[in-house]
């Protein structure tokens, strides 16, 4: 009796055994895991709180209206990195083998210093990491970099679409000769990834090239805007990120310089950016890969589906359509529309990192697409390939009116084939110091 | 020569604002010996909590009213759960405590009150105004003007009330204050609410300036080179380390910066406070310490 009641408890436990590890794998079967690599909290908070909400919303729109990419539903998980790269790099460590059998076939780092930590352990992993409007700049160049990818608009296209927005305001790019033009900029690696094309674009177009820092965090900067009245610059470009902003744009309007001068760039041109800066944010330009607005095709769609049946990640209503909440929508679209490319070739089932790079290095969204998905305007054309991982290259010049961003341009595009030769040159550098032999493309 | 002079002007004014901040921290120091590291944290929340009334459609007077209440009663909080239970506890553990504090005050503010940026009006234009041809700020010469308003009523507070005399006895000699009777647990809710709400000044004018944001807290480092200039214990001191501090970053960063590539002036006042160290350890007014041996 003693002997049968122990066989009893040893083919309950075997069966128990047996169906926790089947049922988790039977879920995850058909499950795509996307890892959120969240700032909720700290300095940064005020910035990524919307963005997670535009990806959260954009996910569970693909699952709640179109039942998954393909049938596959999507899954997430968040992880609080507080933007920092000791954080970012355990939130990845944690997240890189998937969540319970659903794989991992793209990973957004959400930040500048876990983008620079993580790069070498991404290709390691072979997980791609997208950084769409930061990370390495020559991280473009595929051959060398298989794994990243700084997908949209780089650093240095930027520059060039900001100096080509000049050339466009001061009537063609023969009449920048002898321009004076300033970049104010955050004192960091971000700050200064535009001094290299800008020197360069400086010597083609003959302009003055002004470059004036302002160290972290930026709450005072009186002696950079002094020295912007003094030098008396055309055109300043505002390459800065946080509180540095507003506090720029304030401390301008102290010095008496125009704000419709001023361009502030993908990191100086949220809401959040402005709405500080009160009175004197009004005509403040920003550049932008993902302009503010709630009237694009996608937000009446997600308004219907998911704001309004009470299903949104978003805390404040007011948000829906800033830039960063459109900027989350953005980075969820392109994961999601890789991933649908990847399907193409591997079949409708979950990917891993190595298929979710080929579904980037395939990716080609054309107006037609972003049509279809409701990205039009919203999104620029876009086109990856192993040797591009940057693909677009333009952005949109918005103005704020005190209460919105008003789009004035529609994409202003950069000038890539003057800088490329400038990023293959990093890229190289780069390949010849980690002992890394460039993959052949036409091989791919 | 005019550049000179309203980079000066220009940085001596800022220094008021700084001198705000540091006051929040001589005030605890004095009545502890507590190098407060929450007053940062104190000086966000107060700006919040200013800001969250206002939101919920309160006058400027009602919310400034509140929001004092709210300084006054998180003051009598922190004394009764954090500081009185750590009575005679080491300084260091005291230091350790307004660490642990700071996160948590940090947290609470953001978890109740949100983290997106708010933005904060107090009806002062920030506009270039011209004294000959130098260009002053409208908003500075008013902060100036607060500053040294809250200043001046700190100096009655603490010269012509007997409340006054009981924090600096508490000063000079905390076993001697209380062998007379003075209360040591009143003295630090008295401080620490006097703390809060100068916090709550100084992340106004910071407040109006760049927006009502976690950032806020960090302003705070701007305060530890002007104690180390002026001294820990000295309001004066906080105030003439403010100005120095003020002073020497914009005239480093005009004349200095463009040599080295800009960007000097968060590490400047740092480099100067080191300066000072070596020269005068206690800060220029600060009390010297004589120990016996």
């Amino acid at each position: 009796m003693h002997a049968t009641f122990k066989r009893s408890l040893a083919a309950i436990g075997l069966a128990l055994g047996a169906y926790a590890a089947l049922v988790p794998a039977a879920q995850a079967a058909n499950e795509q895991f996307f890892p959120l690599a969240t700032y909720r909290v700290g300095a940064y908070a005020s910035s990524g709180i919307p963005v997670w909400a535009g990806m959260i919303d954009y996910l569970r729109y693909i699952n709640e209206v179109e039942g998954g990419i393909n049938g596959v539903k999507l899954v997430w998980q968040e992880c609080e990195t507080e933007w920092t790269a000791e954080k970012g790099i355990e939130c990845y460590e944690r997240f890189k083998n998937g969540l319970n059998g659903a794989p991992v076939a793209i990973y957004a780092p959400n930040g500048a210093p876990a983008a620079y930590a993580l790069a070498d352990k991404a290709e390691a992993d072979r997980i791609p990491l997208i950084t769409l409007g930061y990370g390495r700049t020559e991280a473009t160049d595929g051959r060398v970099f298989p794994y990243n990818f700084p997908a949209m608009l780089t650093f240095y296209s930027e520059a060039s679409a900001f100096i080509n927005y000049v050339a466009e305001r001061e009537g063609g790019l023969d009449k920048l000769k002898g321009k004076k033009i300033a970049t104010v900029y955050h004192d960091s690696a971000y700050g200064r990834e535009t001094q290299g094309p800008l020197a360069l674009l400086a010597q083609k177009y003959g302009f003055e090239n002004i470059q004036i820092a302002v160290a972290d965090p930026g709450n005072e900067q009186a002696g950079q805007w002094r020295q912007v009245r003094q030098l008396k610059p055309d055109w300043v470009f505002l390459r800065t990120w946080g509180v540095s902003t507003p506090v720029a744009i304030k401390t301008a309007a102290r010095f008496g310089y125009p704000v419709e001068r001023i361009v502030g760039d993908i990191w100086a041109s949220s809401n959040e950016d402005v709405l500080p800066a009160g009175e004197a944010g009004k005509g403040y330009l920003a550049l932008t890969p993902y302009p503010g607005g709630a009237d694009f095709d996608i937000h009446q769609r997600i308004r219907q589906y998911i704001l309004d049946t009470g299903k949104s990640d978003l805390k404040d209503p007011k948000s829906f359509g800033s830039v960063y909440y459109n900027s989350g929508l953005v980075n969820a679209a392109i994961a999601v529309e890789a991933i649908r490319t990847g399907q193409k070739k591997f079949g409708n089932r979950p990917l891993n990192g190595e298929e979710g790079r080929w579904g980037l290095e395939h990716l080609d969204l054309g107006d037609a697409r972003l049509k279809e998905i409701g990205f039009l305007g919203l999104m620029q054309p876009l086109k990856l390939s192993c040797s591009d991982h940057e693909g677009g290259g333009a952005a949109k010049v918005q103005q704020w009116d005190g209460q919105q961003w008003k789009l004035i341009t529609d994409w202003v595009q950069a000038d890539r084939a003057t800088l490329r030769p400038l990023i293959d040159a990093k890229a190289a550098e780069y390949a010849k110091e980690k002992g890394v032999t460039a993959r052949d493309c036409a091989a791919q | 020569m005019n550049f000179f002079l309203e980079t000066l002007v220009g940085g001596l004014l800022a220094g008021t604002l700084y001198s705000l901040v540091a006051i929040g921290f001589v005030l605890i120091y004095k009545a502890s010996g507590v190098f407060n590291f929450a007053q940062g944290a104190m000086l966000l929340f107060a700006a919040l909590t200013f800001v969250s009334l206002r939101e919920r459609g309160l006058s400027f007077a009602l919310a400034l009213v509140l929001t004092v209440l709210v300084m006054i009663v998180g003051a009598l909080l922190i004394e009764r759960l954090v500081l009185r239970p750590l009575v005679n506890r080491s300084q260091i553990t005291l230091f350790m405590a307004t660490l642990g504090l700071s996160f948590i005050i940090e947290g609470l503010a953001q978890g109740l009150m949100g983290a997106q940026v708010r933005a904060l009006d107090l009806g002062i234009e920030d506009v270039p105004l011209f004294v000959g041809d130098i260009m002053v700020s409208q908003f500075d010469l008013v902060a100036a003007g607060v500053s040294g308003l809250t200043v001046a009523v700190l100096a009655l507070l603490f010269n012509k009330t007997r409340i006054g005399v009981a924090l600096r006895a508490v000063a000079d000699d905390t076993r001697a204050a209380l062998s007379l009777g003075i209360n040591l647990n009143r003295i630090w809710q008295i401080v620490w609410a006097v703390a809060g709400v100068v916090g709550l000044v100084a992340g106004l004018l910071w407040g109006a300036r760049q927006g009502v944001q976690f950032s806020l807290s960090l302003v705070v480092l701007k305060a530890l080179p002007v104690l180390i200039i002026g001294g820990f214990t000295s309001i004066g001191g906080a105030i003439v380390g403010g100005l120095i501090v003020g002073a020497a970053e914009n005239l480093a960063e005009a004349y200095i910066g463009p040599l080295i590539g800009g960007g000097i002036t968060p590490w400047f006042a740092y480099f100067l406070a080191l300066i000072f160290l070596y020269i005068r350890p206690s800060g220029l007014f600060g009390d010297r310490i004589i120990e016996r041996v």
